[in-house]
This record gives structure tokens, sequence and C-alpha cells, in this order.
């Protein structure tokens, strides 16, 4: 056997080979982790809670299927329609509040201004801080005897004469836990308004300038088209976050002064866990879904649409 | 530090001796004991023991349980590893432990616990009796609170009471013309109004707020006789009673300081510390923190504690939590389960425990009254009858889920709130709770 003659021994690929070449194993082996934490970490406990919802569990107990009994009682409870409109009114103001303050924010982040970066990065403070701690700073700032607010107002400016009640009356509570949801809310939103701002062609803005467009038009014509995709995604986690909210109101009051504030989700929390009715606790979270869904799709496909999107108006 | 080493071991008993030799004498000395045959509980071979409780109020509260804990894996060879866990969320834990069948084999969770699992917990009976016999009895709460309602069967081993005793600045009371807060509720209100008077405005929990708020709603309808259900679990709100006590409460609530709609629980503790108070009904927490800091000892030499007015003889409106014990019927080894209940509530063990906790959880035996505890400092001796309280939540009904439902729903402390801060009469107050706590009992 001489050189030119010599061919290279091909050896056979054993079956593990051929099993990884096989792509539809190699598809499912490739998919399995990432179902396996879906199917354990979210679709378990979410089948879990809607099969919970239509059954009597108490903690301690099994329980047994009442089909909607929970949700007729929920029907007539003052207290659980109560929480539906909390929750509507809290999420669409919050809502509101942060786009407005958010966009206006991001804003003012894209022109030229001094230590633009450590801005930036100081402006994401509020999101970076744990939940539960900025909850608790402001329930020192609402707290009737010790708000640094009060005493700023009262004890160092002289301009009122009493302590304000921030949490001691329905109205008050719902507002100021409002604005403490803002406040942790706006980073989210003006951080991801500003990078969708800074995807906008500088052209455009130097096109309309030579046209003789005012800043209205600029922002009317251009900026906010173009920011509307990003604007819908936005909108719709802001939403579903602010729609679930349970630890700024459950740190700050509790659902309190006389359930004014209790959310869905601290309800179906206070019911479920301590009260210890899980089946009814369950049902309100199962009642929060349609809500989602409503609140998911109405921002997607209102604010999303694609023709709109692209420049073009609307058929 | 739930695995010791064996030199760990002998160091922390070694500590133990010593601390216990300051005072004299072995710290249990004094605690009466009868000759009692111990229950027969066979340990089974290779047990271990994972223990759930709630976090220390105080350090010794966490260092001499592990101390005892230590103790008795020594004594008997059986790791037992114990979970701190926070104070709320010891319920949902135990859901899950209860559900699965899995995690702690003890669990010592909070006064009405051991009555939701009633299903899926050991028979404590002869473990209970024993100790009972031993030390001189139970006190009335952890009789209730052990027992199954209107039986003799045992859930649970009850370890400790905390009371919510009031808490008062005496030259304050003084200065109102009161050697002490009287006991007539009228006269009371009386001392109330005059404090306010006096710009010490009085301040009591009346938010959302679990162990306050609940402890402020059920003193002031139990000081006038009202219950929110009768002993069959009937709804029985809606009375004479607690009109009587809304009326009350409208009339005292003028006399507290603004803002005790949103107090939650550890407002009172930061406005009496701060001074902004000069009343209200707590734990034994705030005393010791003003005790303990240098900055305050003045203010602590001036607090004082008493029972709660509104007590007819030994009935008394003032309500206390139960540290309670119970071990699950899924555990391997329940003997050795009801053998470390037993070892840290013998006197050697459980003595140290009480008197280093300086009197936050209240001894659930009577021959504990002698202890040492209550010798250090005379001004905690209200707390020391904790486990002579004899009202619960839910009284006067059986301690059910729905009665723990009640308490978390807040319904007796909206309904006070509402009368008392006048956003309702007392009498649809009254009947707004009647209606929510016929819609918690439905099913009971």
């Amino acid at each position: 056997m001489d050189a030119t003659t010599w061919v290279a021994k091909r050896t056979k690929p054993n079956w593990l080979a051929r099993l990884f070449d096989y792509k539809p194993f190699l598809i499912a082996l490739c998919l399995a982790p990432a179902l396996g934490l879906l199917l354990v970490f979210l679709t378990y406990p979410l089948g879990l809670g809607i099969y919970l919802a239509f059954t009597d569990t108490e903690i301690g107990g099994n329980g047994s299927w009442v089909g909607l009994e929970n949700f007729i009682a929920l029907a007539d409870d003052p207290i659980f329609i109560n929480s539906i409109w909390n929750t509507m009114f809290y999420t669409f103001t919050a809502t509101v509040g942060k786009f407005v303050l958010g966009l206006w924010l991001a804003l003012l982040l894209n022109q030229h201004i001094p230590f633009k970066s450590v801005l930036r990065a100081i402006i994401l403070l509020p999101y970076i801080v744990p939940t539960v701690l900025s909850a608790i700073a402001f329930w020192w700032i609402y707290d009737p005897q010790f708000s640094i607010i009060s005493y700023v107002l009262v004890d160092q400016l002289h301009i009122l004469d009493h302590y304000i009640d921030f949490l001691g009356t329905p109205w008050a509570a719902r507002w100021s836990l409002i604005v403490a949801n803002i406040w942790r809310g706006i980073p989210f939103v003006a951080i991801t308004l500003l990078a969708g701002l800074q995807t906008i062609s500088p052209s455009l803005y130097e096109a309309a300038l030579l046209d003789g467009a005012s800043p209205w038009q600029q922002f009317r014509h251009i900026t906010s088209p173009l920011l509307m995709p990003i604007l819908a995604i936005v909108m719709t986690f802001s939403v579903l976050f602010t729609f679930t909210d349970f630890q700024l109101v459950y740190a700050i009051t509790r659902g309190g002064p006389l359930n004014a504030t209790h959310l869905m989700a601290t309800l179906a929390f206070q019911r479920g866990i301590p009260g210890a009715q899980l089946g009814e606790g369950a049902a309100i979270a199962v009642a929060m879904i349609p809500f989602l869904i409503f609140a998911t799709l109405f921002s997607y496909y209102a604010l999303g649409r694609r023709k709109w999107q692209q420049g073009s108006s609307d058929e | 530090m739930d695995r010791l080493t064996r030199r760990e071991t002998i160091a922390i008993g070694a500590g133990g001796l010593t601390a216990a030799g300051l005072i004299g004498q072995p710290a249990h000395a004094a605690i009466p004991v009868a000759n009692v045959p111990m229950p027969k509980q066979p340990i089974e071979a290779g047990a271990t023991l994972r223990v759930i409780r709630p976090t220390k109020f105080v350090d010794p509260d966490e260092t001499i349980w592990n101390e005892n804990t230590a103790k008795f894996t020594k004594a008997t060879g059986v790791p037992v590893r114990t979970d701190f866990v926070g104070w709320e969320d010891i319920r949902a834990q135990v859901a899950v432990a209860a559900r699965t069948g899995a995690g702690p084999d003890i669990v010592a969770g909070w006064a009405n616990d051991p009555h939701l699992y009633e299903d899926k917990i050991l028979d404590m009976t002869e473990l209970a009796e024993y100790l009972g016999k031993k030390y001189g009895g139970w006190g009335a709460l952890p009789l209730v609170y052990g027992r199954k309602h209107g039986t003799n069967k045992w859930l649970s081993i009850p370890m400790g009471c905390g009371g919510g005793a009031l808490v008062y600045r005496k030259s304050w009371v003084n200065q109102a013309g009161y050697d002490k807060p009287p006991n007539d509720m009228d006269k009371f209100l009386d001392l109330c109004r005059k404090l306010h008077k006096n710009n010490h405005p009085v301040g009591w929990a009346l938010g959302n707020s679990q162990g306050d708020g609940n402890g402020t709603a059920t003193w002031l309808l139990w000081a006038f006789g009202a219950y929110q259900v009768d002993d069959a679990g009937k709804v029985a709100i809606n009375s004479r009673e607690t009109l009587a006590a809304l009326k009350y409460s409208a009339e005292f609530y003028k006399t507290m300081i603004p803002g005790t709609l949103s107090w939650l629980d550890p407002s009172n503790n930061k406005a009496f510390i701060a001074e902004e108070i000069s009343m209200t009904s707590n734990g034994v927490s705030i005393y010791f923190v003003l005790k303990n800091d240098p900055k305050t000892a003045a203010i602590a030499a001036d607090t004082e504690h008493a029972r709660l007015p509104g007590a007819k003889g030994t009935d008394y409106p003032e309500a206390a939590n139960t540290l309670n014990a119970m071990a699950f019927k899924h555990t391997k080894y329940p003997n050795a389960a009801k053998e470390y209940l037993r070892f840290m509530m013998e006197a050697e063990q459980y003595d140290p425990w009480l008197t280093k906790c300086l009197g936050y959880w209240a001894h659930p035996l009577l021959a504990f009254d002698q202890s040492d505890c209550w010798k250090i400092d005379p001004k905690i001796l209200p707390y020391r009858d904790a486990q002579k309280m004899t009202h619960w939540d839910g009284y006067k009904g059986p301690i059910s889920s729905a009665a723990a439902a009640a308490t978390a729903e807040y319904v007796l402390v909206q309904m006070v709130a509402s009368a008392a801060s006048g956003q309702s009469t007392p009498a649809d107050a009254a009947k707004e709770a009647e209606r929510r706590l016929a819609r918690i009992y439905r099913k009971a």
C-alpha cells in the first residue's frame, strides 16, 4: 500500500454520536431544561392556583370541588368589589403618572446636559432599591407621628399647625400609595423610553428643522410615532407590574384604613394565607387574570398598531 | 448554628453554668416539682428532627433555645436543626409542610395554628398531662390553646405566652390625679381625658395590625362582655354589649394621639419611646428597648406596667399570644419529636430560657410563677400572668379556621376603628361586622 492509494479508514459512528446527530432528539434535548423550568415553576403553580380557586380548600385541609361557589360568594362581597375598583384606580392613575413624568424625564435626559451618564445612573436608583425597603422608607415618610414632610411643614416652616394624617383617611391613603408607586416606577419608564428615543435617527430632526418645524411639531410627528412601539411594550409591562402590586400596599397600610387601599393581590394573600381560606384567596387571584389579559391586549393592540408605527396613517 | 461540634457544645454548656452561677444557685432550683413518672417515649433509632419556630424577640431567645437543643442532641444523639422563620411567614411555611407531608417535624407556631391542622398532627395528651402534673398545672390560656375545643384532647404543647399589658408613664398618670390606672372603665376614660388635657395623649393601634390592632379591639369588646360568636360558633357580635363598647371607643378615641387609624404593630412602640404618648398596651418589648438604651433609661424608670382595665375578678379582657408547638403525623420519629418537646419544657432547660428572655415568653406551666425570672425586675410582673388570661382568638367559639380568618380580616379592629373615628355609627359598625362574620362563619 503506497501513499497514493491510502484511503482514510472511516470509523462507523457509534450509537451515541448518531443519536446526537438525530435532529428531533437534539431539539427535544435542548428544549427540555427550559420547558422543565416553565412547567415546574410556572405552569404547575398557575394550574394549581386555578384549581384551588374552584375548591373550598382551607389551610390544613384538602378541600373539595365546589365549582363557581367561591366566585359567586365573592360577587356579593363589598370588600372584594371595592378591591377591584381600588386596583383599577391604582393601576390607571399610577400608570398615567409614571408615563407623563417618565416621558418628560426621558426627553430631558435625551438633551445634551452635563454629567449625563451620572444623572442617568442616579435616576435608576429608586428602581434598584428593593421594593420592601422603599416601602418601609415611605411608611416612615407617611407616619402620623414621625413624618419628615409633616416635620418640615409644621416644625420648620410653620406652614401647617398639625401633622398630616397621610394614611388615616381613605383618599389620603390611596393617593399616598399612588405617589409611592409612581416614584418607584418612573425610572423603569424613563430609562426604557430614553433607549427608544436614542434609536430615532437625528437626520429626521435635521430635516424637520430645515422644514421649519416647531419643537412641538417635531415631538408630535417624529418622536411620538417612532416611540410608540417601545411605549406599547413598556406600557404593557408597567400595567402588569402595577396591577399585581403587593409589597408597597402590604408594607405601608396592610390594606387599611378600613380596607380602603386593599388591592386584589393583597386581599388574595390576606384571605388565603393569614385567613387560612386558600380556595377563596386563589379565587381572588384568578379573578385578576381576565383584567390582566384585557390590559395586555389593550396596550399591545391599541398602542402598537403596525401601520402607525411605520409612519403611515390608519386606514 | 445548627450543627455544633462537640467542643462547642461543651463550651456553651459551661457558659450556661457560669451564667447560672452568677445568681447564686442553679436557675431552676426554686421551681416546685411533683414526682410524676415520665411518659414512655423510646426514641427511634437513627432519628433526626427539624424544627421551625418564629425568629427571636431578644438574642437569648435564640441562643438559649439552641443551647438547650444542643443539650438534647448530646443527651440523646438525635441531631436537631432549628430554623428561625419571620413571624408572618410561619403560617405559609407550615401550610406547605402540612399539604406536602414534608419539611419540619415540629413547628412552634402561633396560638391557633395547631387547631387548623388538627387532622395532621400528633396527639399530645399524654405529654401535656405529664407536664401539667409535674409543674403545678397549665394556665387558663394554654388550656384553651393546647386542647381541642370542649375536649380533653391535647393538640399541642404551649411553650410560652406573650401578654399585652398596659404600659404607662407613672409621672404623667400621677399628674392626672391617679396613683395607678384604675380597673373601672369609666374611671379609666376619665384618666385618659385628663392625660389628653395635659398634652399627654394615649395611643392604641386601630390600623390593620395583626397583634396590637386586634388586641385593642378585643380588649374593648371583652371588657364590656361582648364576643364575636357564642360557644357553638354562632355569630353574636351585634349585641347590646358591643354597642356599649363601641360608644365607649368613640369617647376613648378622642383622648388618643392623631393617626392611630393607620398604626401598625411597631407604631405604638415608636410613639411611646419618643414620649409622644403616655399610655398604650403592648408586650414587654417597649420597656426593654427603653431600659437597654442608656439614652432612654430615664423614660424606663418612669414606665410602669399593669393589667388592662375592665377585668371582672379573674376574668381578664386582655388578648395574649401563645407560642404553640405541634408535631406532624408525617414525621418518621414521633417519639423523638415528643421527647424533644418534653426536654425543652423541663425546668432544667425551660427556666434558663424563660429567665434569659426576660419575660418575653411567660411560662404556660404555673410552677414557673416561682422562677427567678420574675424576681429580677418587679416592673415586669404583669407579664408573668399572661397564661392566666381567659379570652382567646375567636372567643367564645371554637378555635377554627373561621376564627383565624376573622382575625386576619381585621373584622373587629375595623368595626371598632370605624365607630371610634365616627366614620360610621356604632349600630352600623356592629351590623357590618355581623355581616362579615356571618360570611366567614358560614361554613363552620
